[in-house]
């Protein structure tokens, strides 16, 4: 029997201890389609992808591949029967070159057992050049983009002959351009006749890559939708259950004084060369200044020398007028400055603190929470339940480990931490990578309520949406210098796009300032 | 669910005993084993084993002099690990400790007790505390990895002080390499004659509730722990990691300069010379294994390795069996104890990839099991 689909998934169920992640799944993918598993962190779809590769093994359900039933019971027999999968994170080996990452595990071989070189690069090349995954296969993994690691991993899946390809959250490691690279790709390999499986939580993605979209939410299918006959709104809606602001609404403007000035800042990065040249600033109270850029183009090293975390080679930083000179984090954070930084699990907490501890991080030393030295743990409790309950962080209690929190309620701890000691000037990087919408929708709104009480809100970010509904003015970042200052009213996408990358020279020393 | 966090610290306390116990028991089944093979009745050894270390109370005072410097020596161990160092220079700290008390405690004569008792002790906690800054200092400010130089300062501790002791300050008129004897002033009191326990153990109990309260209950206990756990996200909240470094590898010293001034003071009176290492501080890395580097799991440890080194001179004399059958048992304690985290982290993640974006069972994994997933 010949089945209209390449895969079909029916009834599938899976529990967890305490959870039950996968209940009654209908999910199917036909040859040359990109299908979009759409759902928030935690919705069930790679626990439905892991038992499709066979990691997981279904309390119930069947899979039926070309309409034959099958078992899969392990990767190795996934992959035998042309099941490829990308994970989220690379399964690479950072000191092999390209090539031997690829044929890792499926060498092509020669007579006594001697490795056939020429015959795997032959067929890698075909391969590439017919879907155009560029790829330089001499060089070693450790030295290439993330986005050609990514090619390399599809590459090793088509190396097996994977007639099917899931890949887990691929545009979360890329640039825009890269996740734009990646979509063409997609639909390449989509035209060549593969099935393409596509797990996300980003709506854009979806929308411009996607021919079929099959949404998940607690664990059940909400909807299988085609792209053509939906919108952002509607899926938003079918993903969290509830309608959701995918625009943010701000009140006009209302700057302030100025609060954060930088003048002709320079900072060398970890090997001393120029990172941030020349930058000058002003971030006024009530306002929101986001700074647009490509990553690596000088942002980290600006943020640190902000927050007093690298030193600053020249120039100099002020806040609110006065001179910050050989200044440490503490000092810094003491002067009123929050900081909510890029990295959550690496920088922004202690994953192995309890909430509590993570909560009270800047606040212990201070004389509210600390005694001669002597932490006081019943107002470090009550502190840290009274946050709990007003940015509603998802926790069985304040003595649970942060680790265990999902990764929007990590975030909402931090962002409470900083938001509550009522600093005047917040450094905000990243708020809201690898969250999902109804967190990113938190985020933005508190990000939101605190330029309106007239904070003065520092954003780095890399999606330009949220730097389009977030931002009052917008600074474009390249190679470490401040390329374009312009009002949000000014900016389009494309040409934003265009400064991040160098490609207009900018209206540096514009409008600077109204 | 975890609904109840202090129901769950229960479930949690008695998860974390129920592996060492294990170890404990397939040690003493490989310990039968190999007194079996030797031809000797293991029952026998094992009730020698017990009676040495605790039938009679003496015997029982002879268990606190082991157990004594353990506890310290394992405390200075987990301080150090709490900030995420690994002090391998107890040994050496300890060694120091011993000299410097024993110098403080020889030169000064005629000083009342109260007052020549904790100077004594201090010159100990105060050369523990030097010998341990040495390498937090250059491990934080030059990166020098502080297993390597906490190794060298063992050797050199223990070169250093057989020079001491030889040349310096070996006891006028004598022949062996020892140190003067200390004052009477600078003594402790012996608690259980015939046995050598002496108030030395109440000094380390103090240390496991000091050192509790220091890392829990304090700002910069808070700071050490910060460092320990993610010294980047510290750095970030403004915390000093470089001082806290230095601060808890001083204060890791101490504790096992602490360790070795109790030796002198209540024990030997005098420093010999060495010949070798005492063990004691690589015991004390053992005992901070076992006791999960909290000072509860600290106690119960430096009790079992001291009950254990004790009864087993019984155990030689009486029942037949080698002493260091002891040292084998020890062993597989800490190898069941080592294999357990790596088995933990299995059981945490039975695959290798990571899923903490969509990890359904993540809000229930606080109970403990590990297995949602």
């Amino acid at each position: 029997m010949k089945s209209q689909f390449l895969l079909e998934m029916q009834g599938i169920s899976k529990g967890f201890p305490g959870v039950q992640a996968n209940k009654d799944i209908n999910f199917n993918l036909r040859r040359g389609e990109v299908h979009a598993l759409l759902g928030e962190n935690g919705a069930g779809k790679t626990t439905l992808m892991k038992i499709l590769f066979g990691l997981y093994k279904p309390d119930a359900g069947e899979i039926m591949l070309n309409g034959n039933q099958i078992e899969i019971s392990s990767p190795e027999e996934a992959i035998r029967k042309g099941i490829g999968m990308v994970h989220q994170h690379f399964m690479l080996i950072p000191p092999f070159t390209v090539l031997e990452n690829i044929i890792l595990g499926a060498e092509p071989r020669k007579s006594l057992g001697r490795l056939d070189k020429r015959k795997a690069v032959e067929k890698i090349n075909k391969l590439s050049q017919q879907l155009g995954l560029k790829v330089d296969l001499g060089a070693k993994i450790e030295n290439v983009t993330v986005g050609m690691q990514q090619r390399v991993e599809i590459l090793k899946a088509l190396y097996r002959e994977a007639e099917i390809l899931i890949l887990d959250e691929p545009t979360s490691v890329l640039t825009p351009q890269e996740a734009d690279e990646l979509g063409g790709i997609l639909r390449e390999l989509a035209a060549s006749g593969k099935g393409i499986v596509f797990i996300t939580h980003k709506l854009k993605e979806v929308m411009k890559f996607a021919d079929r979209i099959t949404v998940i939410r607690g664990g059940k299918v909400v909807d299988t939708v085609n792209s053509s006959e939906t919108n952002m709104e509607k899926l938003a809606e079918m993903m969290v259950g509830r309608k959701v602001f995918l625009q943010m609404e701000k009140a006009p403007v209302k700057p302030g004084k100025v609060i954060l000035e930088t003048k002709d800042l320079e900072v060398l990065d970890n090997r001393n060369l120029q990172t941030v040249k020349d930058v000058n600033l002003q971030v006024r109270a009530g306002e929101i200044l986001a700074i647009a850029g490509v990553d690596g183009n000088g942002q980290s090293e600006l943020i640190e020398a902000l927050t007093g975390l690298r030193p600053v080679a020249n120039g100099q930083i002020l806040i609110e007028g006065e001179e910050i000179k050989y200044a440490d984090p503490r000092s810094i954070l003491e002067s009123g400055v929050g900081h909510i930084p890029e990295d959550r699990q690496k920088r922004g907490l202690i994953l192995d603190f309890s909430i509590q501890e993570n909560i009270i991080l800047e606040l212990y030393r201070t004389p509210g929470f600390c005694h001669k030295g002597f932490i006081k743990t019943d107002k470090c409790r009550g502190y840290a339940e009274e946050l709990i309950e007003e940015f509603d962080i998802r926790t069985p209690g304040p003595g649970i480990f942060a680790s265990s929190l999902s990764g929007g309620n990590q975030q909402k701890v931090v962002i409470a931490r900083e938001i509550r000691r009522e600093p005047k000037l917040l450094i905000v990087a990243q708020p809201t990578r690898g969250l999902d919408v109804g967190a990113i929708e938190f985020v933005h709104k508190q990000l939101i309520r605190q330029r309106d009480l007239g904070k003065a809100i520092l954003l780095f970010s890399l999606e330009l949406d949220e730097i389009l509904s977030l931002a009052d003015r917008i600074a474009v970042i390249y190679e470490g210098e401040i390329v374009a200052i312009l009002p949000r009213e000014e900016a389009t996408e494309e040409e934003l796009g265009l400064m991040m990358t160098g490609g207009l020279s900018g209206r540096k020393g514009g409008v600077v300032n109204e | 669910m975890s609904n109840n966090p202090e129901k769950n610290l229960l479930e949690e306390y008695s998860q974390k005993l129920t592996f060492p116990l294990i170890a404990l028991f397939i040690a003493l089944f490989a310990g039968g084993l190999l007194i079996a093979w030797l031809g000797e009745n293991p029952f026998n050894a094992f009730l020698h084993l017990f009676k040495g270390a605790f039938g009679k109370l003496s015997n029982f005072g002879e268990t606190l002099v082991y157990v004594s410097p353990l506890i310290l020596t394992g405390l200075s161990v987990a301080l150090s690990f709490r900030c995420g160092l690994f002090n391998i220079g107890a040994e050496g700290q300890y060694i120091m400790g011993m000299m410097g008390a024993a110098w403080v405690g020889s030169i000064f004569t005629g000083l009342p007790a109260w007052i020549h008792i904790p100077l004594t002790m201090g010159a100990g906690v105060l050369a523990g505390f030097v010998w341990a800054a040495i390498p937090g200092f250059f491990k934080a400010r030059y990166g020098a990895h502080e297993v390597i130089s906490t190794i060298m300062m063992n050797y050199i501790a223990l070169h250093f002080t057989g020079y001491l002791v030889n040349y310096v300050l070996m006891a006028p008129g004598g022949y062996l390499p020892a140190t003067r004897v200390i004052s009477s002033s600078a003594k402790l009191t012996r608690l259980i004659p015939p046995s050598r326990a002496n108030t030395g153990i109440f000094f380390a109990l103090a240390s496991l509730i000091l050192v509790y309260i220091f890392l829990w209950k304090t700002k910069w206990g808070f700071e050490i722990r910060a460092v320990g756990l993610n010294s980047e996200a510290a750095r970030y909240a403004g915390i000093n990691v470089t001082k806290n470094i230095i601060l808890a590898m001083a204060l890791s010293g101490s504790l096992a300069g602490l360790a070795g001034a109790l030796q002198v003071q209540g024990i030997q009176y005098r420093f010999n010379d060495l010949f070798g290492f005492t063990g004691y501080g690589f015991d004390g890395i053992a005992v901070a294994l076992l006791g999960n580097n909290h000072p509860a799991g600290i106690l119960l440890s430096a009790f079992l390795f001291g009950s254990l080194n004790c009864g087993a001179l019984q155990m030689q004399s009486v029942a037949g069996v080698p002493k260091d059958l002891i040292g084998i048992m020890q062993s597989v304690i800490v190898f069941f104890i080592s294999a357990d985290y790596l088995l933990r982290k299995k059981l945490e993640r039975p695959f290798s990839i990571d899923m903490e974006e969509d990890s359904p069972g993540k809000e229930v994994q606080s109970n403990g099991t590990g297995l949602s997933h």
